[in-house]
């Protein structure tokens, strides 16, 4: 049986092998208009059915109308799109980065810092003196959970960085320690918190875009922006690190320079979006995937497509997510796994001989 | 941006206190968040007027055909607004408050009620309510009937010679017990019944106890919730811990169970610490 299987051609050429540009600008094509329609989905579908959006957009709405669709499903369509699209591409990034198909913004610290934060917010945020309650507000998790991400992975960073040099394999490693730091932190104040303050944990960990409003946007939208813009720019560099650091050093690359961009832009989008959102799982390793799979793995179109597909799927979650127990939601996590998960599985299934190298 | 630069102008509007007592006697729409509050709207018959609750809400048995709005604390703004509520009646902890700002902003106003294990926190409760869906009268009735009977229950209870050490079991994690200390229901209901909640003074809140801390707060009456967690034998397996054996309540077999409702205050508070006390200082023990 083994020797059967081995006798069997592994397609590694042919329609795999070969300059895929034009089928990725054709991709880019099509998820652009996938995404346009996706948006506009968005806007148009909620529990709130009998809202009139064309009235709300273009004519007189009323107060009630005007509300649901530009303070809600406004702010969260745009939210949704920008984490999907953070998410993916920083996904993508640190596959890269790590040269390692299951590397995932979590490596550099940025998850297990966001959640330490926004966990020390919620339990510990009412001891805060009065007048920086008085600044943060009720934005004192989404804030918490930036800096806690954001710190993290600048610490790590330092530590794996030694005479201008950052070693990946111990940023690494440093990670799992960090990681396992910053749990017991966390499983410490869990341990003192309330059961309302249980509730509002588990809640945040399953992540959801539904809390999304114009303040929360304006806030997270810049940097996760600016990590969409800077991506784009990193994926020569990329191409070239695949061959290994060394290589890439002699193609030209400032491999040191790519890394820092690389590491502190997916810290900030990361950082912003789990702020904004909550945890929200598999995006970062299932699109980028998706689209090795179609495109080949030139970072030049990936990385476009990644934030495009990242957008549409997480905005298709989301859409499940507001409709499957309205007028509950469930929490976007759940969507995002259990109907990534299964359909992950499927495409490795079904595409073992590409995936197995 | 302008309805931004609007949803935060009635954000702001929102914060200020308003002193004025909030009544919309013409709700016909009304969400109700929160277990006790729903209670006190079936309580006070205006059942009819209530279009959808939260997750949170169980009783009346009728509350169970009305569509469910999701958990009280994180409850979705456009959710809440589909079921197109004139009225929201909701447990001052209910939230995000990000959604309760939005819900403001679509011009529905929202009441809040507040909550906390005691007996005045209930009459209080029921007042704010009635007065809210302009059933006022009604709501001074139940209210009155509430303290009346609470009050009752209190001369009764001075009667008491020595108040009975009573210790809440929440669930029983293989072995490893989840006890009520004080800011919980449990701990209110057994304080209302004249009992005294051994953990009270050690914590707030749920915790996982250590099995040394249970044997020196020497409990003579275990008490648990009926429910879920409930099976045949669950009486003897928990009185036969090494943590339990040894106390006063496991060398005697005092071990109690109350409905989980009891645990939530609202207008059945009354008679849950009647009955609650009843079972405090008039128990037979279970045989092991």
């Amino acid at each position: 049986m083994v020797a059967l299987e081995q006798k069997r051609p592994i397609k590694t050429s042919g329609a795999v092998a070969g300059d895929r540009r034009s089928l990725s600008r054709l991709l880019t094509g099509v998820l652009c208009a996938a995404l346009a329609l996706t948006m506009l989905l968005s806007l148009g579908w909620g529990a709130a059915d009998e809202t009139d959006v064309l009235a709300a957009l273009f004519g007189d709405p009323t107060m009630r109308d005007e509300v649901i669709v530009w303070d809600i499903r406004m702010p969260r369509m745009l939210t949704g799109v920008l984490v999907g699209a953070a998410l993916a591409v920083s996904g993508a990034v640190m596959q890269g980065l790590f040269r390692n198909p299951l590397a995932d913004p979590g490596l550099v610290g940025v998850s297990a810092g966001a959640g330490f934060g926004a966990v020390s917010a919620i339990v510990l945020g009412g001891f805060l003196p009065a007048p920086v309650i008085a600044v943060v507000g009720h934005y004192l998790v989404p804030v918490a959970a930036f800096l806690g991400g954001w710190a993290t992975t600048l610490l790590l960073y330092g530590i794996a960085t030694r005479g201008g040099r950052t070693s990946v394999a111990t940023m690494l490693l440093a990670g799992i320690a960090l990681g396992a730091l910053t749990g017991a932190l966390t499983g410490l104040i869990t341990y003192y918190a309330t059961d309302d303050q249980l509730r509002d944990l588990t809640f945040w960990g399953m992540g959801s875009v539904a809390g999304a409003s114009w303040a929360k946007f304006m806030a997270s939208a810049p940097i996760i922006l600016l990590t969409l813009i800077a991506a784009p720019f990193l994926a020569r560099a990329l191409n070239a690190l695949a061959l290994g650091e060394a290589a890439a050093s002699h193609l030209g690359i400032d491999v040191q320079k790519m890394k820092r961009i690389a590491i502190l832009t997916v810290a900030g989008s990361v950082g912003a979006s789990v702020a904004v959102t909550g945890g929200i799982g598999f995006i970062g390793i299932v699109v980028p995937h998706l689209l090795r799979l179609v495109q080949g793995p030139d970072h030049r179109g990936l990385l476009v497509n990644a934030a495009l597909l990242g957008g549409i799927i997480l905005l298709l979650a989301d859409a499940i997510s507001r409709s499957i127990i309205a007028p509950a939601e469930l929490p976007i996590g759940i969507v995002t796994a259990a109907l990534g998960g299964p359909f992950f599985l499927w495409i490795l299934l079904k595409n073992r001989n590409l995936v197995e190298m | 941006m302008i309805r931004s630069l609007i949803l935060s102008a009635v954000c702001a509007m929102s914060l200020t206190p308003a002193y004025a007592e909030e009544s919309y006697p013409d709700a016909k729409a009304i969400v109700s968040i929160g277990g006790p509050v729903t209670e006190i709207l079936f309580a006070l018959g205006a059942g009819e007027r209530v279009v959808a609750r939260d997750t949170t809400a169980q009783f009346p048995a009728a509350v169970m055909d009305l569509p469910d709005v999701g958990y009280m604390r994180r409850l979705s703004a456009e959710g809440v607004l589909s079921v197109g509520p004139d009225l929201i009646i909701a447990r001052h902890t209910s939230g995000p408050p990000e959604t309760l700002d939005l819900l403001r902003a679509a011009s529905v106003p929202v009441v809040l009620v507040q909550d906390a294990f005691t007996g005045e926190a209930v009459s209080a409760a029921i007042r704010k309510v009635g007065s809210a869906i302009g059933e006022g009268k009604k709501a001074e009735t139940l209210a009155t009937e509430v303290e009346a009977d609470l009050n009752q229950l209190a001369v009764d209870i001075a009667d008491v010679a020595e108040k009975k050490r009573v210790m809440f079991i929440l669930s029983n994690d293989g072995g490893r017990l989840n006890v009520a200390g004080r800011d919980t229901g449990a701990h209110g209901i057994i304080t209302l019944a004249g009992g005294d909640n051994v953990m009270g003074p050690a914590f707030s809140g749920y915790k996982l106890l250590n099995d040394e801390a249970i044997i020196k707060a020497q409990p003579e009456l275990i008490l648990m919730m009926t429910g879920r967690g409930d099976h045949e034998g669950r009486a003897e397996e928990i009185l036969a811990l090494p943590a339990i054996a040894s106390t006063p309540a496991g060398v005697n077999g005092a071990f109690q169970v109350i409905p989980g409702a009891a645990l939530g205050f609202g207008p059945r508070t009354a008679a849950f610490a009647r009955s609650l006390h009843d079972i405090i200082y008039d128990e037979k023990p279970v045989r092991h």
